[in-house]
């Protein structure tokens, strides 16, 4: 592998125009003929680096050349033309079409002005047989499997003349069968000269097909390795750390009996894939309890099934002492629940409503809020202005819409709303995600004096400073499941944490089950 | 400074004066005497009451109808249905005032509560429809509009119709049922009372009850209303019994305040007018009124033009089709707003 590299980057630097920095100083080179792989947390900056590489974004320092010569690429299509595709993780298939209309898509043979099938059947079938990679052309996408629509994914790129792809996480969605079948693939285009680029979480995979390693954290290179040389020890000591960024001084816990008590819940994916498998924990009185995990191992599905969106799930959710399953979402919010949304564009606020609006999402309904037929508008002013105080959010003032605030003082009105409902147990999914520190520090210290005036707090996050930092006790999530009970967040060093996280270290069921307090 | 949180109403105002400006282009090329086809179409509306009279007895069914659909478009349904629903409830509303015998307070009422509720119950057909089954409520409300005509028709020719007057129209209602005048030398009616009380009931509904809340939320974001704990199902079938039930309401009393039969063999058009009102209001329920006015306004501007000039009345066809054009286009003037939103944050001077 001693030859010159196909492609390379040079000190990239990526600023995206809401301050965050993406990547600094990144170096990264590809050999032709080799799948090297890249590994990082979420956040470290894989995707950047890719959007790159793909033209989707453009780098706002240092330089990229493809053998040898510079490049700049403005879209996709330059990168395209260049003989580079990417398999994005989300497919982006035509459902009612067919694998042959797709993979020809703005590129459709023509004969006499019109559409050339048996061609584009042709040159379909050629290219399957050529790699190896078997699939029906005339079968319409929607009813493939994934692993199928995956192989459409492959083949609309190579059609279009890729050498280099680029591969985003391709195995997240596959089954263990799909998944080989994947990288036998895979080999088989390397052998035919093709290179790729595999981004993954799974060390596993990297060490069964990749050749070399780039490993990323926090936006910077944390080297490049030969495969071969690095165990999955290794890898994930390079990959799993923090910087400090963010310290509080906690009180001592304090736990009372438990307000959220969850057990053997499970729950089969549309795919028939198991996404929870018996998961219990409790919750208790005065403590924050964390859930870290790689993002995709059954965090969203374990918070839709305790807040009551998750029709279908097996197992039993109590809220100090009430069974939730099978409740309405305002059953459960009665109930003393809140709940901080991972995606607030989607779920936390509506964006062309006012400050005041999105803030008493919670409380309308109440009777103190209401006077007779009428909303009580001036108990919501008065609110409103106290939270914006409070929360210290940079506004005109309550009627101004909620869509027109940066992303930080945004979220602190959703943790306004969350928090000042006096919650029993308080559901916070990723709460300073794309938030400056300031918001940060902010709602972080909000969530230690909720817990301090007896509130249960789950706390699911990617980040592991506010994982490490903010939480009592630390669970973690692997494939649906809890690796790991750490009764103590003091205790567990980020290496064996990450461990955990990344699947290569288990506790067994019993050290795991004492998570329930029972 | 002019600030941004403004856009909205200096956007609709520029909307309103581009129109009015191509129109009078249009009247400059077409007409041979342009100046005076202008003056028609502006001042002659205003020139005299019965002539102010006119404008507003047409802008009263289009306060009902521009109410009840700035409502759904308010929870963000794109419902159409209004059309049908204020015919329908019209021929309602006929029965009752040529059939019943009741004395002249009641006969009103009782006949306008009738064609009300008929409306909400129809409307509640694709209300449903779209809230258990998510059906495109744009497409069953037009369908609706198709299916409710045919059926009055059929009420009107075998039911209603006077085999003596000239032309095909219902028996005459009883005076009783009739809606008293308003103001005399007008035939503005008693209906204008009951459009902005509705409009004032809505407008209270709509931001200071908690209902209202609910359906701002679930037309803003309907995962954030779910996410809060709101039955969107509920929200939106219960919209949709509102807003039928102002078609309704709209349709009787039209057919009650200005006509003596019910004489309509072709739907009136009042509906799909209602979208442009409530286009034109941005669904505030309170703009309805300036922007029902407005549009009754440029009507009888070309009526009379039609009759004064040589330019023919269809003319604001072609003024409407660009006020809606211009206030549906989001990107209109939006590089106005950005500059000015920079401008307000500091960002450039």
């Amino acid at each position: 592998m001693g030859s010159s590299p196909l492609l390379e980057m040079r000190n990239i630097t990526k600023v995206y125009p809401n301050g965050v920095v993406a990547n600094s100083n990144v170096n990264f080179s590809l050999v032709e003929g080799e799948i090297h792989a890249i590994v990082g947390e979420n956040g470290a900056g894989k995707s950047t680096l890719m959007k790159m590489i793909f033209g989707m974004e453009e780098p706002s320092e240092g330089e990229m050349l493809l053998a040898g010569s510079k490049m700049r690429f403005r879209s996709p299509q330059d990168a395209i033309d260049n003989g580079i595709g990417m398999v994005h993780q989300h497919f982006m298939l035509v459902p009612s079409f067919t694998v042959v209309q797709n993979i020809v898509l703005g590129m459709e043979p023509t004969k006499g002005g019109s559409i050339n099938y048996k061609e584009a059947v042709r040159m379909t079938e050629e290219l399957s047989a050529k790699y190896n990679l078997a699939i029906d052309p005339h079968a319409k996408v929607e009813n493939l499997s994934v692993g199928m629509k995956q192989k459409v994914e492959i083949l609309k790129v190579l059609i279009r003349g890729a050498k280099v792809l680029i591969l985003d996480e391709p195995t997240a969605v596959l089954t263990p069968q799909e998944t080989e079948e994947l990288f036998r693939e895979l080999k088989g285009l390397k052998r035919e000269g093709h290179t790729i680029v595999f981004i993954s979480h799974k060390l596993k995979e990297v060490k069964e097909i990749c050749d070399r390693i780039t490993i990323m954290r926090s936006g910077k290179t944390e080297g490049v390795f030969t495969t071969s040389d690095m165990s999955e020890r290794d890898i994930s000591r390079l990959m799993v750390g923090r910087d400090v960024v963010l310290k509080y001084d906690k009180t001592e816990r304090r736990a009372g009996p438990a307000v959220l008590r969850a057990r053997d819940l499970s729950y089969m994916g549309p795919e028939g894939k198991p996404l929870l498998s018996h998961v219990s924990f409790s919750v208790r009185e005065g403590e924050i309890v964390g859930i870290a995990g790689v993002e995709g191992n059954g965090q969203a599905e374990l918070v839709q099934a305790l807040t009551g969106s998750l029709p279908g799930v097996k197992g039993t959710v109590e809220v100090a002492g009430e069974n939730m399953i099978g409740r309405s979402i305002k059953e459960v919010r009665d109930t003393g629940v809140s709940y901080i949304p991972e995606d607030r564009m989607r779920q936390g606020a509506a964006k062309d409503a006012s400050i005041s609006d999105n803030l008493i999402a919670m409380f309308y309904r109440m009777k103190e809020w209401n006077r007779g037929l009428f909303l009580n508008k001036k108990k919501i002013t008065r609110f409103t202005e106290e939270q914006i105080a409070r929360y210290n959010v940079r506004c005109k003032g309550p009627e101004q819409p909620i869509g027109m605030l940066s992303g930080g003082n945004m979220q602190k009105i959703v943790v306004a709303r969350e928090c000042e409902a006096a919650p029993k147990l308080l559901i916070a999914e990723q709460p300073t995600r794309g938030v400056d520190i300031g918001a940060a520090r902010l709602i972080h210290e909000r969530l230690l004096e909720m817990r301090d005036d007896g509130c249960a707090i789950l706390l699911l996050s990617a980040d592991l400073n506010e994982i490490l930092e903010v939480s009592d006790s630390l669970l973690v999530m692997y494939n649906g499941q809890f690796v790991a009970y750490y009764p103590d967040v003091k205790e567990v060093t980020e290496e064996e944490l990450g461990f955990a996280m990344l699947g290569i270290k288990r506790q067994d069921a019993a050290e795991v089950r004492r998570a329930l307090h029972d | 400074m002019i600030k941004a949180i403004h856009f909205e109403k200096i956007r609709t105002i520029a909307v309103i004066a581009i129109s009015l400006l191509l129109t009078l282009l249009i009247i400059a090329v077409v007409s041979d005497d342009p100046l005076r086809t202008m003056g028609v179409f502006l001042t002659e509306p205003l020139s005299s009451l019965a002539h102010i009279g006119n404008i507003v007895e047409m802008a009263i069914p289009l306060m009902f109808t521009g109410l009840s659909v700035a409502l759904l478009f308010r929870a963000n349904l794109f419902n159409l249905g209004a059309e049908g629903l204020f015919y329908f409830a019209g021929i309602v509303a006929s029965s009752i005032a040529v059939h019943f015998t009741l004395s002249a307070y009641v006969h009103p009422i009782v006949a306008i509560l009738a064609g009300g509720l008929t409306g909400a119950l129809l409307s509640a057909i694709p209300g449903i429809l779209k809230a258990k089954w998510n059906v495109n409520e744009l497409v069953t409300s037009l369908m609706f509009n198709s299916i409710l005509f045919g059926v009055g028709l059929y009420f009107l020719n075998y039911k209603l119709r006077d085999p003596q007057a000239f032309v095909n129209a219902s028996y005459k209602f009883h005076p009783s049922a009739m809606l008293n005048n308003l103001v005399p030398g007008t035939r503005i009616h008693i209906g204008l009372i009951l459009a902005i009380l509705s409009i004032l009931a809505v407008h209270y509904y709509l931001y200071n009850t908690k209902w209202g809340y609910e359906l701002r939320m679930t037309g803003s974001n309907r995962s954030f209303a779910e996410y809060s704990g709101i039955n969107t199902t509920k929200v939106i079938i219960v919209v949709h019994l509102i807003a039928g039930f102002l078609a309704g309401m709209g349709g009787s009393v039209e057919v009650l305040g200005m006509y003596n039969r019910f004489q309509w063999t072709g739907l009136p058009g009042y509906g799909l007018d209602g979208a442009l009102v409530a286009l034109l209001a941005k669904n505030n329920p309170l703009s309805v009124i300036g922007a029902a006015l407005f549009l009754a306004y440029i009507r009888i501007g070309a009526d009379q033009m039609a009759r004064m000039s040589d330019v023919p009345a269809e003319l604001i066809s072609i003024v409407q089709a660009v006020i809606i054009l211009l206030i549906s286009a989001e990107q209109f003037l939006k590089f106005w707003k950005t500059r000015m939103l920079l401008k307000e944050a500091g960002i450039r001077e």
